[in-house]
C-alpha cells in the first residue's frame, strides 16, 4: 500500500546500483557476510530437480606443483590462514581450561558427584583426565613434517590429487564468517591426513579432527596424529555422562570460538563397500547445538567428497567383508604396508561442496524457543523435533557428499563387467566380454549416467577405447585382458593367500578368493549406486509388481525402499519424493511413461531398465537368501553374534551348489543390513534368551518378505507396504 | 525525553541552567511545601488556573499548531543539511538547537552510502482531499454536542490522530497517502466528560479509540480498516491537570492526559518529581504509559510504571473500575491494575492516576565509561546489576552507536577543546590499546544527595575498572543521553535522503544478552541483503536497562533504500525477521513498546492459549460490543 515504485527505479539508477552492489563485499564494515549467503540458502543439498543443470567447479592438481618445486621449502613456507572473524589461535592449554571451567561441565561434575557420592574435586580430576586423553595438541611443526612426508608419499602413490579450487575459496569465506564443520566422506585411512594436507597447501585454517580411539593403539603414530590436529574419542561411552559432557563441551568450545574448523566423519567409520553409510548423529548433534541455542549466528557445514580412483585398502576391505578379521591398527602393521608404495593408485578427486548453513536448514523446521525455559548449560536430551531435524540434515549432507563424488570411467567398467560376469555364469557362456563390446557399452553407460546426474570424470579429448584401456590397466589386479576379451581376474585364484599352491585349494577357498575380486569390483560399482538407486528401485518395483497400476508400482517401490533403507542412503520419510524423483528421471530419459494411473515401459527403455534391475539384483537375491536362511536353518538359539558366520556358511553352500550366482552376497555388510531391515520390520526380534542377543524369528513374516522380494506376493499384503 | 534537563518545553533556557535551577529548587523545597497541596478544582475549570499548575500546557487541542503532521516532534525543530552541506539542528528548544554538527554528513554518507544529491522530500502539505470523508454517527454527534464537550471532524485533526510513529505510518504521511482515519475527534477535559462519551458511544455503537500523546510505535493508533462503525478518537490531551499532591504519602493525583514534560515540570515547581522519564516523555502521556506498561530511563531509582502507580481510574463500557483505597500493596486476588496496565486502549480510557512522587534529587551527575569491547561492557553491566548498585540510568552502546554518537558531536568552539578531544582519543586507542572498531561506551546518570552520588559513582567505576572500563568523562555521558531524544528527529532527516529506519526493543535474561545482540544484528544484515537492499544497513544495539534477572536491549536499524521499489515492505519484512530472531533467542515480545497491532501475531505463542483465553474473557466481559475497537493486543 505504501509502494513508492516509479519514484525509485529508473534505468539510470539501476545502472548505478550495479556498481554499488560491490559495497556489500567491501563496505565500510567489511561486510563480507553476503558473498555466499545466497549460495548457502539454496545449497546443493536441496535441489535434486535437475542435477544435470548443476554447474560443477573445475579441478586443479595440487601434486603438479609438488613435482616441480622443493618439498622442503613447501613444508617450511609461510603459513598464515585466515581465521573466524580474525580470532587469534589459542593455545591448547587455554582451550582445555575453557572447557574445564565451562558452565556445562561444572553442572555435570556437581551432578555426578551428587549421584555417585564422590567428591567434586575427584570428579573434576576425572574430567580433566578425560580431556587430556581426548584433546588434540595441534602443532604447526608436526603439520610441516607431515606436509613434507606426505608430499613424498603422495607423489609416489598417486598420479594427481585434484581439488576444486572454487570450493576452497568458498570454504575460506565460510571460515571467516561462521564456525565451520568439515564433513569428508570416509573411504580410506588416508582421508584425514589428505584433508589437512590440502588445507595446508591452500593456506586454509587447519581442522581439528575427531578420530576413533583405536588409533591410539599405535603409540607413536597416535601422538603424531594428535599433534597434527586429531582428537580422540572412545568408540562407545553410552551412559558415561561425564565423558559425554567433556567431549561435547570440548567440541563446542572449539567450534563456537572459531579456533579451528571441526572435522569429523558423518559415516562414523570407513565404508568398506564404497557405499555411503547411514550417518551417525552424535557429533552432528553436538555441532548443531550452538546454533540451535543461539550461541552462534550460524554454523556452516561443508560436505567434502573424496574419491579415489583406486582405494589403497581395496582388497583389505574385501577380505574383511568376507570374514577375515580386521587387523588391529599397529605401527608395525603400517610399515608392512610399504609394499603398497610401489603401486599406482591413480588419482584422487577432492570436491569441497557448497557450505550448508545450519540456519537455513533449520528455517521453518526447528522452533528455537524450546531452549528458552531451561538454562542452556544444563544438558538435556534433544527433543524429537531436533532429533528428526538432525537426522534429516545428516541424510541431506551424506547425499551432498555422494553427489559430488567423482566417478572414474573404471566405475562404469566395473559395473558392466560384474553384470556380464554374472550373466555369463548363469548362461554358462565363455567368460568375459570383447573389448570393443565393453567400450561400446561403456560409452552407452557414460551417456546414461550423465543423464542421471553422475559427476563423471570421463576425459573428453581421449578416444573411448583409450579411456577404457587406461581404466583397465590401472586395475589390472582385478581384470584380465586376453585375446581381446576382458574378464574379472577370478580364474587364476591369485588373490588367495600368498604362495598358496593351487593344487591344495579347496572349492570353498577358491570361492572366497574369487569373491575377493568380485567384492573389490562391486565396491567400485557401488560408487555409482547413489546415481541410480532411486530409478533402480523403481525399475525393480515395476519388475516385482503384479501390474502396471501406478498404485501397485508405488507399493512395491515403497516396500523395496523400506527394505533397503539400511543398505542405501534413503532419507527417512521421503518415500513419495523418492518415487517422484525416480519417475521424473526415468520419464525424462524416455524409459517410462507415467500417466495418472499407469507406469509403462517404453520400447527403447528396456535396455536401461534391464541395466537398472540387474544393478539391484544382487541385493534382492542377497536379502532373499538371508530370509531363506532364517526360515530354513535351525534358528532357535541363534544369537546376533553367531548370525554372520552361520549365514555365511549357508551362502557358501548355496553358491557352491550353484543355487545362487552372486558371490557378493557373501559380504557381511549386506548380511548385517538385511538383518537390520528384518529387525526394523519386526520380522526378527532380539530377545533376552539364554544368551544375550538371541534372535527370535517370525518365520511366517520372513517367508512372506522373501516371497515379496521375489515378486511372488503382491506388495499390498506384505508387512510394510503402506502409502 | 532522556535529558529532560535540556528539553525545556516552551522554555528556551539552556539545559545546564535549567538543571541548576532544579537543584536550587530542590534546596528551597521547604518553603514551597505549604502552598503546593492545593486540591484540584472541579471539572471544566481550565481557564481559572486553580489546579496545581501555574504555566500553560504544552499540548494544545490543535496539535498542528506546534507539531509536525508527518514527522517527529515540534515543527520548529528539525535536522537539515545546510547549503554548505553541514548538518544543523533548527529551533531553540534543545541544547543542540542552532548548532552545526560537522561530523554527521560524513557519517551519514559513509554509513548508508547515501548522497546529499539524492533527496526524497516529503509532500509539503496535507491535502484535505486525500483524507477520506468522515462517516459520522449523527445521533452520537448530536448528543455529544449537547454535552458541550469540544469535538471536531476537521481533516487535519483526524489525520493527526490516525497514526503513531512507526516507520510505515510516517512514510505514508510523507508520501501524502492516508488510509482509514478517525471520523471525529473529541476532547474531554475531565473524568466525567469521559464517562459521558463512553456512555454515548455504547448507546450509539460507536467505536472509540483513546489517544494520548500519539507516540505509539506498535501500530496501536492505526484504525482497523475493517471497522465499519464511526470511529471516534478520544483525545485525552486536555485532561492534563495535577489534581492534588499528597506530601504525607508522597503521591500525586493526576489526570491521565498530561504529557511527561508537563508532569515533571509542574511537580518540579513543588519540589517533586515522578522520576518516570521514558524517551518519549516530551509528548507521551500518563494514560499512555499506563495503557502500554511503559518504562522510564531512571527506573533503577523510581521504578517502571507498574511500580509507580498507586491507584488508577478507568472508564469502561461496563462502568468505572478503580480500587477503594490507596494501600501500598494488597492481597485481594489478581491485581486489577494489571488488567488495565498494558490493555492498550482495548478495555477503556484511563482518566486519573495516583502516582508516587519523590523529592527532586539534590544532585545529578552524568558519566561515561569506555570498554575495550561490547562483551566486557555487558559483563560489567551484569556485575553492576548483581551488586544491585545500578545508577539511575546505565546504558551500554555498541561500537556502531559509539561511532554514531561521535558523529553527533556539535562543533567545538575552542581549539583547546578539540586538542583535549584529540588527546583523549590518543590515550584510549594508542596508550590503552583499545581498538576503535571494537570499543564501546556506557553512559551513566547518578542521582541523589551529593555525597551518596559521589560514593555511588566510585563504586560503579571500580566495578567498571575490573572489566577494563575507563572513565570517559561527564560530557560523553550527557551527549549519550541527548542521542536518545534527537534520534527521532534524525529519522526524519534520513527520510529526506532515502534512508529509513526504526528502533525496537526486547528484554532478555542476562546469559542471552550477548547472543541476542549478535544474532539479531547479523539477522538484520542478512535479511537486508536477501531482500535486495543495496548497501549494508546500520544494525546496532544497546543495553538500556538492567534488572536482577536480565536486561532491556534496544536495536536500531536503518538502511538506504535506493533501488527498492517497495522500501516499506522490505523494511517490514526485515523487522519481522528480526523479531522472530529475538524470540528464537529467548527475548520477549516487548519490554515497553507494547504489542499494538504490529506484534499481535506473536501473542499466542508468547502467553499461551490459556493466557489468550484469560485476556479475551476479560475483554468480552468489560467490552462485549467492542466499543474500544482499536483491535490492539489480542
Amino acid at each position: 500500500m505504501l509502494s513508492s515504485s516509479g519514484v525509485v527505479v529508473d534505468e539510470e539508477e539501476e545502472e548505478q546500483e550495479e556498481e554499488q552492489r560491490g559495497l556489500w563485499c567491501s563496505g565500510p564494515f567489511g561486510l563480507t557476510v553476503f558473498v555466499n549467503a545466497d549460495k548457502m540458502s539454496s545449497g546443493a543439498v536441496y535441489s535434486h530437480k535437475d542435477p544435470m543443470l548443476k554447474k560443477r567447479d573445475d579441478f586443479e592438481d595440487i601434486l603438479e606443483e609438488r613435482r616441480t618445486s622443493s618439498d622442503l621449502r613447501y613444508a617450511l613456507r609461510c603459513y598464515t590462514p585466515v581465521l573466524y572473524k580474525g580470532v587469534t589461535p589459542c593455545k591448547t592449554s587455554v582451550l582445555k581450561s575453557m572447557v574445564l571451567q565451562s558452565d556445562q561441565l561444572h553442572y555435570v561434575i556437581n551432578q555426578v558427584s551428587k549421584e555417585s557420592g564422590r567428591a567434586a574435586d575427584d570428579v573434576r580430576e576425572e574430567a580433566s583426565a578425560i580431556l587430556e586423553e581426548m584433546a588434540h595438541s595441534l602443532q604447526l611443526s608436526t603439520v610441516r613434517f607431515f606436509a613434507f612426508m606426505l608430499s613424498k608419499v603422495f607423489k609416489t602413490l598417486f598420479r594427481s590429487i585434484c581439488v576444486n579450487e572454487e570450493g576452497i575459496q568458498r570454504l575460506q569465506q565460510a571460515i571467516q564468517e561462521h564456525p565451520v564443520v568439515l564433513l569428508p566422506s570416509h573411504r580410506s585411512y588416508m582421508d584425514f591426513l589428505l584433508m589437512s594436507y590440502i588445507l595446508y597447501t591452500y593456506d586454509v585454517a587447519l581442522p581439528v579432527i575427531a578420530a576413533g580411539m583405536d588409533f591410539m593403539g599405535m603409540k607413536f603414530v597416535g601422538e603424531m596424529l594428535r599433534m597434527s590436529g586429531a582428537f580422540f574419542i572412545r568408540r562407545s561411552f553410552g551412559g558415561d555422562k561425564l565423558y559425554w559432557s567433556v567431549f561435547s563441551e570440548y567440541v563446542k568450545t572449539m567450534l563456537k570460538n572459531g579456533y579451528a574448523p571441526v572435522e569429523f566423519f558423518l559415516e562414523g567409520t570407513r565404508s568398506r563397500t564404497s557405499k555411503s553409510l547411514t550417518p551417525k548423529l552424535g557429533l552432528l548433534n553436538i555441532v548443531m547445538d550452538p546454533f540451535l541455542k543461539g550461541e552462534v549466528f550460524d554454523v556452516n557445514v561443508v560436505p567434502v567428497s573424496i574419491s579415489y580412483e583406486r582405494i589403497l585398502e581395496e582388497s583389505l576391505y574385501a577380505r574383511e567383508l568376507l570374514g577375515v578379521p580386521k587387523p588391529k591398527e599397529s605401527t608395525s602393521g603400517l610399515f608392512k604396508a610399504r609394499k603398497v608404495l610401489s603401486e599406482d593408485y591413480g588419482s584422487i578427486h577432492v570436491y569441497f561442496g557448497q557450505p550448508v548453513s545450519v540456519r537455513s536448514l533449520a528455517e521453518g523446521r526447528v522452533n528455537r524457543c524450546q531452549f528458552n525455559l531451561v538454562p542452556r548449560h544444563i544438558p538435556r536430551r534433544p527433543s524429537e523435533e531436533i532429533q528428526s531435524f538432525v537426522n534429516d540434515s545428516a541424510y541431506r549432507l551424506v547425499r551432498a557428499q555422494e553427489e559430488n563424488m567423482v566417478l572414474k570411467p573404471w566405475v562404469l567398467l566395473a559395473s558392466l563387467l560384474l553384470q556380464n560376469h554374472h550373466q555369463n555364469r548363469a548362461a554358462g557362456q565363455k567368460p568375459g566380454m570383447a573389448l570393443d563390446e565393453l567400450t561400446t557399452q561403456a560409452v552407452w553407460l557414460r551417456d546414461v549416467s550423465r543423464q542421471y546426474g553422475a559427476f563423471l570424470h570421463w576425459p573428453d579429448h581421449t578416444s573411448p577405447s583409450e579411456v577404457v584401456s587406461s581404466g583397465l590397466s590401472l586395475h589390472r589386479a582385478l581384470v584380465r585382458v586376453c585375446e581381446g576379451r576382458v574378464q574379472l581376474a577370478v580364474e587364476q585364484g591369485e588373490q588367495g593367500g600368498p604362495g598358496d599352491p593351487r593344487s591344495t585349494v579347496t572349492p570353498e577357498e577358491e570361492l572366497l578368493s574369487q569373491a575377493v575380486v568380485v567384492l573389490s569390483c562391486a565396491s567400485y560399482r557401488n560408487q555409482m549406486l547413489h546415481v541410480f538407486v532411486r530409478p533402480a528401485l523403481l525399475a525393480s518395483a515395476i519388475h516385482i509388481a503384479s501390474s502396471n497400476q501406478k498404485q501397485e508400482v508405488f507399493n512395491s517401490f515403497s516396500f523395496l525402499r523400506n527394505m533397503f533403507s539400511s543398505e542405501f542412503i534413503l532419507c527417512p520419510g521421503a518415500t513419495v519424493q523418492d518415487f517422484e524423483e525416480a519417475c521424473y528421471l526415468l520419464v525424462k530419459t524416455g524409459v517410462l511413461q507415467v500417466t495418472q494411473q499407469e507406469v509403462l515401459v517404453t520400447e527403447r527403455g528396456h535396455r536401461t531398465l534391464a541395466f537398472l534391475t540387474s544393478m539391484l539384483d544382487p541385493f534382492l537375491q542377497g536379502y532373499q537368501v538371508v530370509c531363506r536362511f532364517l526360515c530354513e536353518e535351525d534358528t532357535e538359539t541363534l544369537t546376533e553374534k553367531q548370525f554372520i558366520p552361520a549365514v555365511r556358511k549357508f551362502i557358501v553352500n548355496h553358491l557352491l551348489a550353484g543355487r545362487l550366482r552372486y558371490a557378493e552376497v557373501l559380504s557381511s555388510d549386506l548380511q548385517k543390513n538385511a538383518l537390520a531391515a528384518l529387525q526394523r520390520l519386526g520380522a526378527v526380534r532380539k530377545i533376552k534368551g539364554v544368551e544375550p542377543g538371541t534372535l527370535k524369528v517370525n518365520r511366517v513374516m520372513v517367508n512372506s518378505l522373501e516371497d515379496t522380494l521375489g515378486g511372488k506376493l503382491p506388495t499390498q499384503k506384505s508387512v510394510s507396504a503402506r502409502l | 525525553m532522556a535529558s529532560n534537563s535540556s528539553g525545556g518545553g516552551s522554555s528556551d533556557r539552556q539545559g545546564i541552567a535549567q538543571q541548576r535551577l532544579r537543584i536550587i529548587a530542590g534546596h528551597l523545597r521547604g518553603p514551597v511545601d505549604g502552598d503546593s497541596t492545593i486540591l484540584a478544582a472541579e471539572c471544566k475549570a481550565q481557564g481559572s488556573n486553580t489546579d496545581v499548575s501555574s504555566e500553560g500546557k504544552t499540548v494544545p487541542r490543535r496539535r498542528q499548531e506546534i507539531m509536525k503532521w508527518n514527522g517527529w516532534g515540534y515543527s520548529d525543530s528539525r535536522f537539515l543539511f545546510n547549503k554548505k552541506g553541514q548538518a544543523e539542528f533548527t529551533g531553540k528548544r534543545y541544547r543542540l538547537s542552532g548548532m552545526i554538527i560537522p561530523g554527521l554528513k560524513d557519517w551519514f554518507e559513509g554509513t548508508f552510502g547515501a548522497n546529499l544529491q539524492h533527496k526524497t522530500p516529503p509532500t509539503p502539505l496535507l491535502t484535505n482531499t486525500a483524507v477520506p470523508p468522515a462517516t459520522l454517527n449523527e445521533a452520537f454527534v448530536e448528543e455529544v454536542k449537547s454535552t458541550g464537550i469540544p469535538f471536531s471532524h476537521d481533516a487535519e485533526d483526524r489525520v493527526f490522530r490516525a497514526h503513531g510513529h512507526c516507520l510505515h505510518e510516517i512514510f505514508a504521511l510523507r508520501e501524502g497517502k492516508i488510509g482509514r482515519v478517525p471520523d471525529m475527534v473529541v476532547w474531554p477535559s475531565c473524568h466525567n466528560d469521559v464517562v459521558k462519551i463512553v456512555q454515548l458511544a455504547c448507546k450509539h455503537n460507536v467505536c472509540l479509540m483513546p489517544y494520548g500523546g500519539g507516540t505509539s510505535v506498535s501500530s496501536a493508533l492505526e484504525c482497523p480498516p475493517e471497522e465499519t462503525r464511526s470511529i471516534v478518537s478520544l483525545d485525552t490531551s486536555q485532561m492534563n491537570r495535577i489534581l492534588w499532591i499528597d506530601e504525607k504519602n508522597l503521591t500525586a493525583h493526576v489526570e491521565a492526559g498530561i504529557v511527561g514534560q508537563d508532569l515533571e515540570r509542574l511537580l518540579n515547581e513543588s519540589g517533586y518529581c515522578t522520576g518516570h522519564e521514558p524517551d518519549s516523555m516530551e509528548f507521551s502521556s500518563l494514560g499512555g504509559w499506563v495503557a502500554t506498561r511503559a518504562s522510564g530511563m531512571k527506573k533503577n531509582i523510581y521504578g517502571n510504571i507498574e511500580d509507580l502507580v498507586v491507584h488508577i481510574k478507568m472508564v469502561t463500557p461496563q462502568g468505572v473500575i478503580e480500587k477503594s483505597c490507596q494501600g501500598p500493596r494488597m492481597s485481594t486476588g489478581p491485581d486489577i491494575h494489571h488488567f488495565i496496565m498494558g490493555s492498550e486502549g482495548t478495555l477503556g480510557v484511563v482518566t486519573e492516576v495516583t502516582m508516587k512522587i519523590r523529592p527532586m534529587p539534590e544532585y545529578q551527575k552524568y558519566g561515561s565509561v569506555v570498554f575495550p569491547n561490547f562483551e566486557q561492557g555487558v559483563a560489567c553491566l551484569r556485575e553492576v546489576a548483581k551488586q544491585r548498585c545500578a545508577p539511575a540510568s546505565i546504558r551500554l552502546m555498541d561500537n556502531e552507536q559509539f561511532k554514531f554518537g561521535h558523529a553527533l558531536k556539535p562543533q567545538v568552539s575552542s581549539i583547546f577543546t578539540s586538542f583535549l578531544d584529540g588527546l583523549k582519543k590518543f590515550y584510549i586507542t594508542k596508550f590503552k590499546g583499545f581498538d576503535p572498531n571494537h570499543l564501546c561506551v556506557a553512559t551513566l546518570l547518578f542521582e541523589g544527595n551529593r555525597e551518596k552520588v559521589l560514593q555511588h559513582e566510585k563504586q560503579v567505576y571500580d566495578i567498571a575498572a575490573k572489566f577494563g572500563g575507563l572513565a570517559a568523562g561527564e560530557d560523553n555521558g550527557q551527549r549519550g543521553y541527548m542521542l536518545t531524544f534527537v534520534i527521532a528527529y534524525l529519522r526524519d532527516l534520513g527520510m529526506d535522503y532515502y534512508v529509513i529506519g526504526e528502533s525496537f526493543e526486547t528484554s532478555v535474561p542476562w546469559d542471552r544478552v550477548l547472543d541476542i545482540c549478535r544474532n539479531v544484528k547479523a539477522r538484520i544484515i542478512r535479511e537486508c541483503k536477501d531482500k535486495g537492499v543495496q548497501f549494508p544497513p546500520l544494525s546496532t544495539c544497546r543495553v538500556t536497562q538492567t534488572y536482577d534477572a536480565g536486561a532491556c536491549v534496544y536495536f536500531y536499524f536503518a538502511f538506504n533504500y535506493r533501488g527498492l521499489s517497495d522500501p516499506v515492505h522490505v523494511y517490514e519484512q526485515v523487522e519481522h525477521a528480526a523479531r522472530e530472531e529475538i524470540l528464537a533467542n529467548g527475548g520477549s515480545l516487548s519490554h515497553h513498546h507494547g504489542v499494538g497491532k504490529l506484534r499481535k501475531e506473536w501473542m499466542r505463542d508468547t502467553i499461551s492459549n490459556v493466557g489468550m483465553g484469560m485476556l479475551k474473557s476479560v475483554k468480552d466481559y468489560v467490552d462485549p460490543n467492542n466499543i474500544f475497537g482499536n483491535r490492539n493486543l489480542l
